[in-house]
């Protein structure tokens, strides 16, 4: 019973600091503070958010965001996630792939979109490579130190009971290292939105960044607060999935 | 009964392990020679750094030896070895069943065999109604013996096992210790048993080596005269029992008052 009206304590306590944000912002508004032609209040927010979603307009820039997410977030993650296990398994990769990892993670992905519209053009192709790429480093990274990290004895009973390469991959390393993979997938996630807004800001006439940057253009700062708010709205689609995918791949961890 | 000896027979002559670290040599086994019949059970004991895991570890194939020679006679096992280890090492993703069946999936035993001996072998250390349960919903106790089962499901020529109860609490030690030695009675192997516990190599051993610390070497192999099958509860508190105890004790006394006195404590 107490514990209980804890947990509905703590649940509310959890929603206390966006709500409080947003009542503060829309009282100042009201009050006269500000000017709202250029920092809406929220229900001017959500009036515009309805808006392009009734006419349809929202829908095709999420779906053109959507798609280059998923396609960059794919092709990236795959052959982080075998890279990052090759390379705790086998010395010669490791030492093969460290000091290009090393050189390549800190440059800015964004800093790249020049040269991937030169080779990919100017469609989803160029978007999708540089989502990839800026996907690819931190799954590989934490796949690595997870794989690396699995605990000394489990290599031994791999040894000892005669696997081979191929099951020591498959039934020790890959699962071994799953939870680190999902660390690294979650800010795959996030940085695939960093770097994909970005790129549309200049390179397209579709998709959220677009939809932020032409309402900037045309000073319709409620439907650019809009679309920023459907990044966030995304994101925690997104970090659910993951929620969820995550209890599915690992259910031998105690929660 | 007359028991049935199946397991393979073993002969290490001139053992010797040197690891080499940056500024000397440290010599972790040397002069080691043993035979071991099969179906013996073999109990090695010594202090702390005596080497005694380094010569189960090359026994079982993860370290080679610097130099020597051990010949296992395993005509007739499919599996020469498996181990259990000190913590059980069953992995974390895999449920009981997929844990046990381990050794026989990475040796391509087709699935209806695997899954027929798994229920022998879940059977045979009391693991029936927790083959769907992950490790670590399991008790201590209960990993190991899981552990154990997976090394017995393989159907080994021998069977090397770790200080497999060192970090088990004293009743749950004393309960596996008496499981272990029916299962082993009833299957006969060639069993490598390291412990630091002079009472559990004598409950549990045909036979007790006592090893040196510093270089590792054999001090002195005894006999373990106690009949089978064994009851290790009666038998622990036997005057006999007592009496060999005070004997290797004595054996084991020099040697730790010997490493006490290198160290000049």
């Amino acid at each position: 019973m107490s514990s209980a009206l804890e947990k509905l304590k703590a649940r509310s306590l959890y929603f206390i600091s966006p709500i409080g944000l947003l009542i503060v912002w829309q009282g100042l508004l009201m009050a006269g503070f500000g000017d709202r032609r250029f920092l809406p209040a929220p229900t001017d927010i959500v009036a515009s958010f309805i808006d392009i979603t009734l006419t349809g307009e929202l829908k095709d820039h999420v779906s053109a965001t959507l798609w280059r997410v998923f396609a960059g977030f794919f092709i990236g993650t795959l052959p982080a996630i075998c890279i990052g296990m090759m390379m705790a398994m086998f010395r010669p990769v490791r030492i093969f792939f460290d000091p290009l990892i090393s050189m390549l993670f800190p440059i800015p992905k964004i800093a790249l979109m020049p040269l991937l519209a030169l080779a990919f053009g100017f469609g989803d192709a160029s978007k999708i490579a540089l989502v990839a790429i800026g996907v690819f480093f931190p799954v590989v990274v934490n796949t690595f130190t997870g794989a690396a990290n699995i605990e000394k004895i489990y290599w031994d009973v791999a040894k000892n009971y005669g696997a081979s390469s191929w099951i020591v991959f498959s039934r020790i390393v890959l699962f071994g290292s799953l939870p680190m993979i999902f660390a690294g997938l979650r800010i795959g996630i996030a940085v695939a939105f960093i770097v994909l807004i970005a790129a549309e800001f200049v390179a397209t006439k579709l998709g959220i960044g677009f939809l932020i940057w032409n309402s900037w253009n045309l000073l319709q700062v409620d439907m650019m607060f809009a679309g920023i708010v459907t990044i966030g709205l995304l994101g925690l689609v997104f970090s659910l999935i993951l929620d969820g995918l995550e209890r599915l791949c690992i259910p031998w961890k105690s929660r | 009964m007359a028991m049935e000896r199946r397991g393979a027979g073993i002969k290490i002559e001139g053992l010797r392990k040197v690891y080499q670290t940056a500024s000397t040599p440290t010599i972790a086994i040397d002069q080691i020679d043993l035979a071991i019949e099969p179906g013996q059970f073999i109990c090695i004991v010594g202090p702390s750094g005596c080497g005694k895991s380094t010569l189960l570890r090359i026994l079982a194939g993860l370290e080679t030896q610097t130099s020597g020679t051990i010949q296992v006679d395993s005509s007739g096992w499919a599996v020469q070895n498996a181990m259990v280890f000190q913590e059980s090492g069953l992995f974390p993703w895999m449920n009981v069943e997929t844990n046990v069946g381990f050794g026989l999936m990475t040796r391509g035993v087709d699935k209806a065999e695997i899954a027929e001996r798994v229920e022998e072998a879940l059977k045979l250390v009391g693991l029936t109604r927790f083959r769907t349960h992950y490790p670590h919903q399991l008790s201590g106790g209960m990993r190991q013996r899981g552990a154990i089962a997976r090394a017995f499901v393989t159907n080994p020529g021998m069977l090397l096992m770790d200080e497999p109860f060192a970090a088990l609490d004293a009743q749950n030690r004393a309960i596996l210790q008496a499981e272990l030695v029916r299962i082993w009675e009833a299957t006969g192997k060639t069993v490598v048993y390291i412990t630091h516990s002079i009472d559990e190599a004598l409950m549990l051993g045909d036979k007790t080596v006592i090893m040196t610390a510093h270089p590792g070497r054999i001090k002195q192999i005894i006999d373990v005269p106690f009949q089978r099958p064994r009851d290790v509860i009666a038998l622990s508190g036997s005057a006999e029992f007592a009496a060999l105890k005070v004997d290797i004790w004595h054996v084991l006394e020099d040697e730790v008052l010997s490493a006490r006195k290198e160290l000049n404590l």
